[in-house]
């Protein structure tokens, strides 16, 4: 493999990276069945794309980005969030459907199944990420915050609460706290990061349509969490480095001609998926032990 | 508002209808401070009932309930939970994939740290706020002698233990009332008399007020200060554990003949 092929996974490492760990944090921590986490992804991507096509700066784009993925989540979040069962997972699903039916449809804003095509470099104070190597820089430096940031959440008073809403929410008010507030939070920060990711692959690619921000990347990242660990910012960030390479190796071994690669690579997916929820339902690093000594 | 008010708690005409079923029926009690108040009666007479109307989990469809003199009547469980009502549940509601030391330090109100910023920045403020929390859990673990268990999983223990973490879990609130619901089903018989023992403590040093749901007679007839005896959701009878016993309605909806 060349050394371009390389750092073109690596950066796609860090953006699928960052989608995992926050959607760990919403699903593996609190228990949330969030299915439209593809939808914040695009709505950051689309919302950075076209600030930054409008001439306003890739550093303000981006944060715009997160707000609006965040703000998105919240206006979400308001209806189900204070309902009990699987109502966020449908409402979730749905959303990711509409956010992709907006994005082909609403042509004069998106050119909709067109895409957007020259997207500017990400550049901060003057310095363009116009290179794939420059530009894992900055994916490392984002992947590397929202890990700390996900990590310092996780293991603080706040996400010992996310933890007990996923194992029994009733009792969790029992003990005197508001769980919806717990939730709204998590889902907003979960939802913002997306929305990062979405900003770099936007200013990566330099290109985006609606097809990018499909469910099945949603399964995907689903996937990464499950088997990397619910609960275990590590576990998911190994996976995803697995499951990168191998989606996109897949690619490059001689397949004969009948063989569909995009179809090879979901049944490999959902062996694997059946095959780890029967030998390691905990995931490859499951969640870690919080001791007080 | 009378804070000097004898009755802790106060439960007037509480109704709730589930669909056509009256499960709940003008059901009337004061649970005097500082007292072990118990509440029995058949099964499906609604005592769990009460006790998630009480809490917040139900909404009554009629009466009130008013809690040191506020009514706190309708209000969602975590808020009645704030006013100082700590409860455990019919089948133990440990966090199971969590451990004992962390249970409990989900019981503590008001923490600094579960805001999200503050808790993510570890701020002096908080880490000293977790500090104490651990501090004082560790104390009221010695107390029912379960130290060694701190970072051990929930799900781990028995289920004897698991009753025990809730319990104590509860407590570290500090709450004024204690609502246990069957707070001995599922534990051998030497452990019943250490739980018990605990509990009358925590009444006799820290003045704690309990409303206890139970069905060994023997466990409530020695425990509680006074009854109240359900039967289809309406309040048959109170009164002491002596005056219990020799009610007439009482032998015939629910003792049959009475232990003493």
């Amino acid at each position: 493999m060349e050394l371009a092929l390389i750092v073109h996974l690596l950066v796609v490492i860090t953006i699928y990276g960052i989608l995992a760990i926050s959607l760990n944090l919403v699903v593996g921590a609190t228990g949330l069945f969030n299915l439209g986490h593809a939808a914040f992804y695009g709505i950051g991507a689309y919302t950075s794309a076209l600030l930054v096509k409008a001439g306003v700066p890739w550093l303000l784009a981006v944060l715009a980005s997160m707000a609006m993925a965040g703000f998105v989540a919240f206006v979400i979040g308001i209806p189900t969030l204070r309902l009990v069962g699987d109502y966020l997972a449908v409402v979730t699903m749905g959303l990711g459907e509409i956010t992709r039916a907006v994005f082909k449809n609403w042509i004069s804003l998106t050119r909709g199944p067109m895409g957007l095509p020259g997207i500017p470099h990400a550049s901060i104070l003057g310095i363009e990420f116009d290179t794939a190597e420059k530009f894992l820089i900055l994916g490392v430096v984002c992947l590397v915050i929202v890990f700390v940031v996900a990590e310092r959440i996780l293991y603080s008073p706040f996400g010992r609460v996310l933890k007990g809403i996923r194992e029994d929410e009733a009792a969790v008010q029992a003990l005197g706290k508001n769980t919806y507030r717990f939730k709204m939070g998590i889902l907003i920060v979960g939802s913002a990061m997306a929305g990062l990711a979405g900003s770099l692959f936007a200013h990566y690619i330099t290109f985006i349509d609606p097809s990018s921000f499909v469910m099945w990347l949603t399964f995907f990242i689903f996937l990464i969490i499950v088997l990397g660990g619910l609960g275990n910012n590590l576990g998911a960030v190994v996976v995803t480095v697995v499951f990168v390479a191998l989606r996109e190796g897949l690619r490059f071994v001689g397949l004969p001609l009948w063989l569909n690669p995009a179809a090879l690579q979901q049944l490999i997916f959902g062996i694997l998926l059946i095959v780890a929820t029967i030998f390691v339902p905990r995931g490859l690093i499951p969640e870690r032990k919080v001791v007080y000594e | 508002m009378n804070a000097s008010d004898a009755a802790l708690l106060k439960v007037e005409g509480l109704t709730k209808d589930f669909g056509g079923l009256r499960a709940v029926d003008r059901c009337s009690f004061e649970v005097p401070r500082g007292s072990i108040f118990g509440l029995i009666g058949p099964n499906g007479s609604g005592k769990t009932t009460v006790f998630n109307l009480v809490t917040g989990f139900l909404e009554p469809t009629e009466g009130r309930v008013f809690f040191n003199g506020h009514d706190i009547t309708g209000l969602r469980p975590y808020q009645i939970a704030r006013y100082g009502i700590a409860r455990t549940f019919q089948l133990v509601r440990t966090f199971n994939r969590m451990t004992v030391m962390e249970n409990l330090l989900l019981g503590v109100h008001h923490q600094p740290g579960e805001n999200l910023l503050w808790g993510a920045l570890r701020t002096p403020h908080v880490r000293q706020h977790e500090r104490q929390a651990i501090e004082r859990a560790r104390q009221l673990l010695a107390i029912v002698g379960l130290e060694h268990a701190a970072n051990e999983y929930c799900g781990n223990l028995s289920y004897a233990e698991q009753k025990m973490v809730e319990l104590t879990r509860a407590l570290m609130s500090d709450p004024q009332l204690v609502m246990l619901d069957e707070p001995t089903s599922g534990i051998n018989p030497t452990l019943v008399n250490r739980i018990l023992d605990y509990i009358r403590h925590l009444r006799e040093e820290q003045g704690k007020t309990f409303l206890v749901v139970e069905h060994d007679m023997r466990v409530i007839m020695n425990l509680c200060d006074r009854i109240a005896v359900l039967d289809y959701g309406q309040k048959i009878a109170e009164g002491t554990p002596a005056e219990i016993c020799a009610n007439a309605a009482v032998i015939d909806a629910y003792l049959g003949t009475c232990a003493p």
